[in-house]
Parts: structure tokens; C-alpha cells; sequence
């Protein structure tokens, strides 16, 4: 695979004759247990990686040398070397890692235990368990705040936002948002942080001064059965202007004004749609679409979907390397 | 993680999480009432239902209510009753009464519940995780009483769904000789009009010989007739449904209570996040999770879901929440869950499985109703008599 690769790249770096090797979207496919990596220029998947059982979340070192991977199955993290393609490292988890956050202190690796009702504090360096902190049933959402001020983490059951003081790795609010929240996101500034339900069918929006809610968004999209409309990943533009709500089993992403918090628009893309990431110059977004095995790609010029990428089975989280 | 270092790591890290919003400690204590009376044996009684069904489900809803409790200054208790006669049952309820509990989850026949309902006073709430029975939600409702176990007729008609959306409307029927049986029986003869499938065979099922030795020479003969596209059995509790698959006249498949059951939930639900919540329950009850264990689970929830709202754990205020636009329940079947307000049934999806994999879960796409969707499932506001909430 790997020399495979290396030809294809060599093959591109001659016929473009440009020394940078394509930017790389890399997808965890939670039935395969592997990693799919697409290369966004051409839109193809270029190479298929082997990882552990059950991958999830997956983010990069704020170096963009290394990937993360939750493998939920192995009950650990596991440490991708993005030169080389190969799993270097393994990192304890907690039980049943499915969603983590990296403090932008680049050390500091929050994990949510979902079978154990913890979020374990993981030092990348030393593999040091710093902390467990008891939170509520099914922890599943993690975010830090990129001023590193706050770890939130969302609980599905207990359907809280519990707020974690990076410093003290201790609850200070307990915040009660609709049922079986699911993923938060920070707006770059960490003033507003957005959270989303799946199965209240709402994104909850948060100011982060004062730890209270601000706004209620709900969705309607048109001919789908409200039921259906379960808002999972979300995804904001760095100037503020946009959020795009991954709504699952409806099979849209809704394109959110995110000043007014206004729908702007559904998009249609693959089935039960989950998570969601930009590309580097923030034109193109990558969605996962867990039951139809694919990737959407909407261009954000014209807010239209452009093309869907075959991937693995059940294809859960995504995250393109902006160096790369 | 060892069980151990997982209870003194949860000990502790109580310790650390115990900043409740409210002062004040509310205490909700929830009585569970088991009444099973004995199936009689059995022709298949390889393998037996496990005896804890129902009870091990109240448990661990008790401890997801704890967890989320505890931020909020709510603590959780069970009191729990498996008896073993009606007298027993009615006595450890009384005896609850007596004790000042309120809330209760009962799995027993539909007769025990009804008694129960009688004599328990208005402020009262019993969650009905037992009896399936449709005669409870069409006309012998109770204004205290909801249910979180499925009809019969949501059963058939999420069967009656998928053989009309698979084009398999032919069906020989066979049913067993008891009240249950016929009771589901009945059930899918309702679902067959509604959802235009033809009984070319209505055959109650006789034969008492042990079908384990003759299964092979007396169900083909049993199965006979010019043609069908499937064949249904109602055998509820489990006393030669399993000896039809493949022994059938013609080769058809077999669904209903053996083969392809719908069911209210089962070991092979995963998604939406049930893979979890079978992890938990594995962990807890050193077994899979069944249908009464989820009924169960799903009234304690339902309770909780409603204190962490309202910090109150009276039952009319439980009871108004519960019926108002606020209430929600997320349990894993990939829908918010409801109750309906004439009949007081929860709403939910109905996988249908066989015994390792499913295969599909109904209200299916298509089949149209003017507000939920699941109200395709079991008897609808028109086609019930019961108004309990007027």
C-alpha cells in the first residue's frame, strides 16, 4: 500500500510537477476498521489504512505530524504518523474512547468513555492519565475551547453539557440541553459554543461568559419527517459567517447564518449524515454518511453538493489535514 | 477496567462531581412488581427465558437515573417485588402503598394490573411493562396507568407492515392453544385487513406430540395448501414455534412469534446508540436484554427524564409533564418516544428480528399517518375507546 502510494505521488509530483503532494481528507469507517484516505484535489480515495476495531473520532496534533484515533472495540487511542501512514503508538483511553478533544496546549487529550461514564484527561507525552472526571451516562461529545479555558462534554442519556475547568479537570456547570446531545462545537473566539441534540432534534447555543444558554435552534426540513431530523456534527467557518448542522438520518446538512442563526438552506447529501470538515481555504466541506458508506463534498461557493466519494462501512468521523 | 477499581474510581470521583444546582436533595423512589405465572411446559425448552426479565431492566434504569441525578441533587432508589402468586403481588404492592411509594412498574398479566390499578389511590402512577394484552389500551384504560411494553397489535401491525411493503400477502396462520396466543392471534388478524393480507389458512394448532423427534413428518403435513408466501405462527410463550421454520409444506419463510419476530427489543439492536445501552445491560445482568427488561428500563427513564425536568417527583405532576409537548424519551430506537394521550401507550418503532441479526424495524416508509408516524403501529386514537386524558 504504502509503495503504492509513494508511486502514485511520485507519479502526480512528475505530471504536476509541483513538489506539494495533494491535501488529504482522512475518514474513520466504524464497520471496517480503517481509515480512508482521499486526496480533495481529485476526489478519490487513494489509500486505505488498517487501524483498531471500531473507529470514531478522529482528530490531528496541533503540529499536524500525528492523527488520533478513537478504536472504540480495543478500548484505546491510537497514534497515526501522517509522514509514514502507520500507526506508531497506542495511548490508554479509558474504556470505550468515542469522541476526544486535544487541548491546544497540543498535550492534553480529553476522552469520552462512553460505556463508563467518564471522561479520562490522557498526557499524549507521557501517557499519563491525569484525570478521570465522573460525568454522566453515555459521554459522547468533546470540545475544547481554543482559548483551552474549558472542556465541555456532552452526556447522551443524561442530556447535560458538563463544563470542565482544564485547569482543576473538575465540573463547574452542569448545563441541561435536549435529549441525547451529541457534538459541540467553539466558535474560534470561545465566546459562543454550539451543541447539538440529536434526538430533541435541537442545537443549543451557549455564551461561554456566562455559561447560559442564548438560543434554541430547531430544524424543519421540507418532506422529511420531523422525526428524522436529528442534528449530530457541526461545523463553523473561521470568519464566523457560516455553521453547517449534520441532521443524520434526514440526509441534509443545514447551512446555518451563524450570526442570526438562521437556516439558510438544506442540503441534500448520503444517508444518516454525521460529522463534518472543511478543507484548508474553507471552500469545500466534507460530510460522512454513516448508512449510505460515503462522503459528500459541498462546495461552499454556491452551497451546492458536488460530488459523494465511496468510502468504508460506516464511514463516522472526518478531518483534512491543512498542511498536507 | 476491573469491576473493582471501576467502583472505587466511581466512589471518588462522586465525590468530586457532587456540586448539585439545587440545595435541595429530592429522593424518587420507585416500586417494580414481578408477577410471571408459570407457561406450563414447554415442547421447545432448550432455551429457557431467563427469570430476572424485567427486574435487571428496572435496575439499570434506576442507575442511569442515579447518574444523571446526581448532578442535579436527585437520588434514585428500587423497591423491588418478583413474586410468585397473584395474592403475593397484590400484597407487596399494598405493602409499598403502605411505605408511601407512588410510582410503580409493573410486570405482571393483564388481570394483576388491573386489580393493582383498582386499588391503588389517584396519586399513583403504574407503568404497565408486562401485558401486551390490546384490551388495556382500547377500552379498559385507567387514567393512572401507562405502558411502555407494546401491544400485540403494534407487534402485528409492524409485521403486517413488512409483508405488505415485501408483497408477501398470502399467509397460513397457525395458533397456539392459549389466551396469549390467541390474543396475538387476533392481533394480526386485525393487521392482515389493515394492511391487505390474505389468510388463505387459519389453522389452530392440536398436535401434542414432541415435535423434536417428528417436527420433520408432521409439520409438512400440517403446512399443506395450494400456496402462501409466508407462514405466520402465534405461539406466544414458546411451544412449537421453533420446530416450523424449515419444515414448512412449501418453502416459505416463517414469521411472527418464531422465525422473524417483531419484538419490542432484542440483543441484535445496535444502532442509535443501543449498542451502549446493551453494553450496560450485559454488564449489570450478565445476559442480553429482552423485551421486558426494556419496557422496564424505559418507565424508570421516563420517570427520570420527567424529575430532571420538573425536581418533583409527585406523580400528577410526572403525569402532566408527560403528557405535555415537553416530554421526550431518547432510548435507542432512533426516534423520540412518546405517549399517546387516549390510551396512554408509549410510541415506539418495532424491530423485527431473527435470532442474530435484524432485519428491519417498522413504521416503514409509506405507510402515512396525519401526526406521528409511529401511530401506524397499534390502535389509534379513532379506533380506541379510551380517553384518559378526556
Amino acid at each position: 500500500m504504502k509503495t503504492l502510494f509513494k508511486r502514485t505521488a511520485l507519479a502526480a509530483m512528475i505530471g504536476l510537477s509541483t513538489p506539494a503532494l495533494a491535501s488529504v481528507a482522512y475518514v474513520s469507517n466504524e464497520k471496517d476498521n480503517t481509515l480512508s484516505v482521499i486526496d480533495t484535489e481529485t476526489q478519490k480515495v487513494i489509500e486505505t489504512i488498517d487501524v483498531g476495531q471500531r473507529p470514531r473520532g478522529i482528530l490531528l496534533s496541533k503540529d499536524y505530524t500525528k492523527l488520533y484515533i478513537c478504536a472504540s472495540d480495543d478500548d484505546t487511542v491510537q497514534v497515526l504518523d501522517l509522514a509514514t501512514r502507520k500507526i506508531v503508538d497506542t495511548l490508554p483511553s479509558g474504556e470505550d474512547p468515542e469522541q476526544f478533544a486535544l487541548h491546544p496546549n497540543n498535550k492534553h487529550l480529553y476522552i469520552a468513555n462512553e460505556d463508563d461514564a467518564i471522561v479520562t484527561v490522557v498526557d499524549v507525552d507521557s501517557k499519563e492519565v491525569l484525570a478521570q472526571i465522573d460525568v454522566g451516562i453515555e459521554p459522547e461529545g468533546m470540545a475544547v475551547s481554543p482559548n483551552g479555558k474549558w472542556a465541555v462534554n456532552t452526556s447522551e442519556t443524561t442530556s447535560m453539557l458538563h463544563w470542565i475547568n482544564t485547569e482543576t479537570f473538575e465540573i463547574e456547570k452542569n448545563i441541561v440541553v435536549g435529549q441525547r446531545p451529541r457534538h459541540v462545537e467553539f466558535s474560534r473566539d470561545s465566546k459562543i459554543a454550539w451543541a447539538s441534540a440529536e434526538i430533541g432534534g435541537t442545537v443549543h447555543i451557549i455564551d461561554v461568559d456566562n455559561l447560559e444558554q442564548i438560543h434554541e435552534m430547531s430544524f424543519k426540513v421540507p418532506g422529511v419527517n420531523q422525526d428524522r431530523v436529528q442534528p449530530v456534527g457541526i461545523e463553523l467557518t473561521s470568519d464566523g459567517k457560516y455553521a453547517f448542522v449534520a441532521l443524520g438520518p434526514s440526509n441534509h446538512v443545514a447551512v446555518v447564518d451563524a450570526k442570526t442563526y438562521e437556516v439558510l438552506d438544506y442540503l441534500l447529501v448520503g444517508a444518516r449524515v454525521w460529522q463534518l470538515d472543511l478543507d484548508k481555504d474553507e471552500t469545500h466541506l466534507y460530510t460522512t454518511n454513516g448508512v449510505s458508506g460515503d462522503v459528500s463534498v459541498i462546495n461552499l461557493e454556491d452551497m451546492k453538493v458536488i460530488k459523494s466519494i465511496k468510502v468504508g462501512r460506516y464511514p463516522w468521523g472526518v478531518v483534512i489535514d491543512p498542511t498536507s | 477496567m476491573s469491576f473493582l477499581s471501576k467502583a472505587a474510581a466511581t466512589s471518588l470521583l462522586t465525590l468530586a462531581a457532587a456540586s448539585p444546582l439545587k440545595a435541595e436533595a429530592l429522593d424518587v423512589r420507585i416500586g417494580y412488581l414481578q408477577w410471571v405465572p408459570d407457561q406450563g411446559p414447554v415442547l421447545s425448552n432448550v432455551i429457557p427465558e431467563p427469570e430476572d426479565a424485567g427486574l435487571r431492566g428496572a435496575e439499570l434504569g434506576i442507575n442511569d437515573n442515579s447518574t444523571t441525578g446526581k448532578f442535579l441533587g436527585q437520588t434514585y432508589s428500587l423497591q423491588s417485588d418478583v413474586a410468585d402468586t397473584e395474592e403475593a403481588a397484590i400484597a407487596a404492592f399494598e405493602a409499598m402503598r403502605r411505605d408511601g411509594l407512588e410510582l410503580f412498574v409493573v410486570n405482571a398479566p393483564a388481570s394483576t394490573l388491573k386489580t393493582l390499578t383498582e386499588k391503588a389511590g389517584d396519586n399513583t402512577l403504574i407503568f404497565n411493562a408486562g401485558a401486551k394484552d390490546d384490551a388495556l389500551r382500547t377500552g379498559q384504560c385507567h387514567v393512572n396507568l401507562l405502558h411502555t411494553m407494546p401491544s400485540y397489535s403494534m407487534l402485528t401491525d409492524a409485521l403486517g407492515q413488512w409483508l405488505n411493503q415485501r408483497r408477501w400477502d398470502e399467509v397460513f396462520l397457525i395458533t397456539g392453544p392459549t389466551e396469549a396466543d390467541k390474543g396475538w392471534a387476533d392481533a394480526f388478524r386485525r393487521s392482515a385487513k389493515r394492511f391487505g393480507l390474505e389468510i388463505v389458512e387459519d389453522k389452530p394448532w392440536t398436535f401434542d406430540a414432541d415435535l423434536r423427534r417428528t417436527a420433520s413428518k408432521e409439520l409438512p403435513l400440517f403446512t399443506q395448501a395450494s400456496d402462501y408466501d409466508a407462514v405466520v405462527v402465534a405461539d406466544v410463550r414458546g411451544d412449537f414455534g421453533e420446530y416450523v421454520p424449515f419444515n414448512t409444506w412449501l418453502p416459505r419463510p416463517v414469521v411472527g412469534t418464531q422465525g422473524m419476530s417483531p419484538v419490542t427489543w432484542h440483543r441484535v439492536v445496535e444502532s442509535w446508540g443501543a449498542a451502549q445501552l446493551q453494553n450496560r445491560f450485559r454488564e449489570l445482568g450478565g445476559r442480553d436484554m429482552n423485551n421486558e427488561d426494556y419496557a422496564a428500563w424505559t418507565a424508570i427513564r421516563t420517570i427520570g427524564t420527567a424529575v430532571t425536568d420538573l425536581n418533583s417527583a409527585s406523580p400528577i405532576d410526572i403525569r402532566n409533564f408527560l403528557f405535555s409537548d415537553k416530554f421526550q424519551l431518547a432510548a435507542f430506537k432512533g426516534r423520540k418516544l412518546t405517549f399517546r394521550d387516549w390510551n396512554g401507550q408509549l410510541r415506539q418503532p418495532i424491530p423485527l428480528v431473527h435470532p442474530r441479526g435484524l432485519v428491519a424495524r417498522a413504521p416503514f416508509e409509506g405507510f402515512l399517518h396525519p401526526n406521528s408516524q409511529m401511530d401506524t403501529l397499534g390502535f389509534d386514537r379513532p379506533e380506541s375507546e379510551c380517553r384518559i386524558n378526556g
